[in-house]
Parts: structure tokens; sequence; C-alpha cells
């Protein structure tokens, strides 16, 4: 196995933080991509604004605000030690936390635009059948949007898989707590393993491959993914 | 005219085997432009250290690390942050320090590791870090701490972190290059190196 310890540890930490990103996200994206596209609120273009930022900013400068703003000087920082929780960076929730910040966009625009195309017409159908709004959001929201959420979790899950300049900024590459792949990938090259960098790269490369594949099969082969 | 790119040593290795236009190679250590000595990816005898570097163990808050770096022994910190012992030479040297003092186990659940020893600075002047071992040129200029407060670490405790400079094979027709070569090796070079903290 070309892959050691350190690696496989790696991998574990990267999966286990992806899975636990993209469920926070879907469980605080929905409920902000449903406003986004309902609400007729002016508000509506500075929070969208706000929830693509990530996708514009380089992740250092995102994880250079987090350090600071987790930070014990930082008004987060300030909040955790006030409730006792002590300061998250260096820490597997540190990376969490960067991560739902980091990771927003991918998942509630895919949402936002698969509740847009749904439209008033199945609501308002379904309010004249005597549906509640929790009836109708569940019965027939979320039926109609299980593309937008399929999508929403794959480009959550596979972003945060390739996340590195947060982790590297808030992460201080702890074993087992914060040294995901990438940034293990990172000291292999920084440290000229270039073997081992090629064995941990190769895992990544056919696994972002396959994420891609799947989104894209899917889309086309069933085009609703249902 | 001079150009100048910062980065860490590991880039600029892969970079300069890979056909970057860099005429002049001055590394944070020895090893990377050894490497590329044996690789023949320079000119022949330019080699020469041209800066020894000094470590210290800092905090940003006054009085907090002691003269003698007792304050490692006292263990009452949460995060001691050091430099990517695997990639930068600063780093390796902190954990040979921690050796030496008998503290490796001891500090091994605080340690958090930047990736190079700007990153440990920034983990310390931040705050998240109460303390980390930084390069004595960070946090010293014309021969004074800047702010906070530091144990300069002894040079017999680690290995030199020895900072090399050379001429890349693209360079060796340029004169700038051998002039700026002669400039580091001369005593107005060396004045501005020392007021950093570092060694000659």
């Amino acid at each position: 196995m070309p892959l050691d310890a350190s690696d496989l540890g790696a991998i574990w930490l990267t999966v286990k933080l992806a899975s636990l990103t993209t469920l926070i996200l879907l469980v605080i994206g929905t409920p902000i991509a449903w406003w986004l596209a309902r609400t007729p609120s002016w508000l509506r273009g500075p929070i969208g604004a706000l929830v693509a930022l990530p996708l514009v900013l380089p992740p250092t400068v995102i994880g250079f605000y987090l350090l600071i703003a987790l930070g014990p000087h930082g008004w987060i920082g300030q909040a955790t030690q006030a409730l006792g929780l002590g300061t998250v960076v260096f820490s597997f929730t540190g990376l969490v936390i960067g991560s739902v910040v980091y990771s927003l966009p991918f998942v509630v625009q895919p949402l936002q635009n698969a509740f847009s195309a749904i439209g008033q017409r199945p609501l308002e159908v379904a309010a004249t059948l005597r549906a509640g709004p929790w009836d109708r959001f569940v019965h027939v929201v979320l039926p109609l949007a299980r593309p937008g959420f399929v999508t929403a979790g794959i480009l959550g899950f596979a972003h945060t898989v390739g996340e590195f300049g947060v982790v590297l900024m808030i992460g201080g590459n702890i074993p087992n707590a914060t040294r995901v792949v990438s940034v293990q990938i990172f000291d292999h090259v920084e440290s000229m393993a270039y073997p081992q960098a090629h064995w941990l790269a190769g895992v990544m490369l056919v696994f972002s491959f396959l994420v891609l594949l799947v989104l894209y099969a899917g889309r086309r082969h069933h085009g609703s993914w249902s | 005219m001079l150009d100048q790119q910062d980065g860490a040593a590991g880039q600029f290795y892969a970079q300069i085997n890979n056909g970057a236009p860099f005429d002049v190679f001055l590394a944070a250590d020895d090893t990377t432009p050894a490497k590329l000595d044996q690789e023949k990816a320079t000119v022949p005898g330019s080699r020469f250290t041209y800066a020894i570097g000094t470590l210290a163990l800092w905090s940003p808050t006054p009085g907090y690390v002691d003269a003698e770096g007792k304050v490692l022994e006292r263990g009452d910190f949460k995060h001691l942050a050091i430099a990517n012992p695997k990639t930068a030479p600063y780093g390796l040297a902190a954990t040979e320090v921690l050796d030496k003092l008998g503290l490796t186990q001891a500090t091994l659940g605080k340690r958090v590791e930047g990736q190079n020893i700007t990153q440990a600075y920034q983990f310390v002047s931040t705050g998240n870090a109460e303390l980390g071992f930084v390069a004595l040129s960070q946090i010293y200029k014309d021969g004074a701490l800047q702010k906070g407060s530091a144990w300069v670490v002894p040079a017999e405790l680690h290995t030199p972190i020895r900072q090399d400079a050379v001429i890349l094979k693209k360079g060796q027709d340029n004169p700038a290059a051998r002039a700026f070569m002669d400039y580091l090796k001369g005593p107005k070079a060396a004045q501005v190196i020392k007021s950093y903290g570092y060694d000659i």
C-alpha cells in the first residue's frame, strides 16, 4: 500500500469533514435558499450577494478573516469564550465552521434555483386542496426540488473535499484533527516527497472525476434524478 | 533592475526544476540550493551562506515569555505554534530545541504547525496560539524586539539554520546576478542582514 497511516488518516478526516459540512449546509441552506427564492424583500439582493461571496473571495481571505474572528480577540472568539467553549481555531470544529462558510454558495444556489423553478402554481394548487404550509413544503416542494438537493449535496461535499486555503489558515496541521488530504498533499510536495504526493493526488483526481461523472451522467440520463 | 519573487523554498525548487526564469535563488534553507547544485541547475561554486537564522520563542504579550524560556516547562498554554518541521528549517530547529529540553512529549498535544515560519508568526500574532517559535528576524528590527516578549534560543540548541544563495543556470551570463551576489557578500549587506537578527 503506497498510502501510509497518516495519508489514510487524512482521507478519513476529509470524508468526515465533508459529510458533516454537507449535512449542516443542507439544513441551514434550505431555509436560506427558500427565502431567497420567494421573498419580495429588498434584502434579497444583499443577502444573495453575501451568500455568493465565498465564490469570489480567495480562500486565504476567508481563512484570514476566520483566523481573526474566531481567535481570542475576534468577535466570534469572544462569544465562544464567554460561553465557556474556548476558541475553536486549530480544531475540527473550527474546520467545520470554516467549511460551512466556504461551501455555502455551492449548496444554497442549486437549492435556490430548484425552488424558483417550481414556481407558485403547484403550491397554490396544494393550498386549494387545504394543504398547510408545512405540508406543502414536505409533500410538494421537497419532491419537486429533489434534483436540486442532489446537486447541492454533491457540490457541497466535493467543494469541501477540495478545500485548502481555509484549512491551511486556521487548521494548524494537526494529525487526525485538521490535517486533511489537500494539506497532506501540499506537505508531501513541499517536503519534496513526490511519489507520496503522486499517490494521494491520484486518489483525489480519480475521486473528483467520479463525483463529477455521477453528477453529469445523472443529469443527462434522468434529467430530474427522480 | 532586480525583480524579486517571494515564496517557499520547496515551491521554488519545483518551479526552478520546471524552467522558471530565475537568475539568483536566495533560499531560507541550505538543502534546497544544495539539491539544485547536485542536479546541475546552478552555476558551480556560486553557492554560499548569506545568513544564519536565529530562532526565538515569542509571545505578543509583554512578560509572557521569560528570557530563559522557562515558560515551556511550566506548560500553562493551550497552543504552541511552530513551522512545519518537514518543510521549514525553523520548524525543524524548533523540534530539535524541544527535544534537547526534553519537552517533546509534553508539548506534542499543544503543537500547531504553520506551513511556513510566516504562518507560525501569524498564529501567534493573532493570539490564536499564546506563543510560538518564530524567526528572530520577524520580531526584531534595528537591534531591538518590536513587540511582546521573547526568548532568543541559544544557537547550540539546534542545527544552524543556514540560508544559502546560489546563481542558477539561467543567470550564468547575467552580470547583474554576479554583482548582486558580490553585494550580498559585502559589508553593507552584512550590516543590513545583522540588523534583522541574523548571524552571518
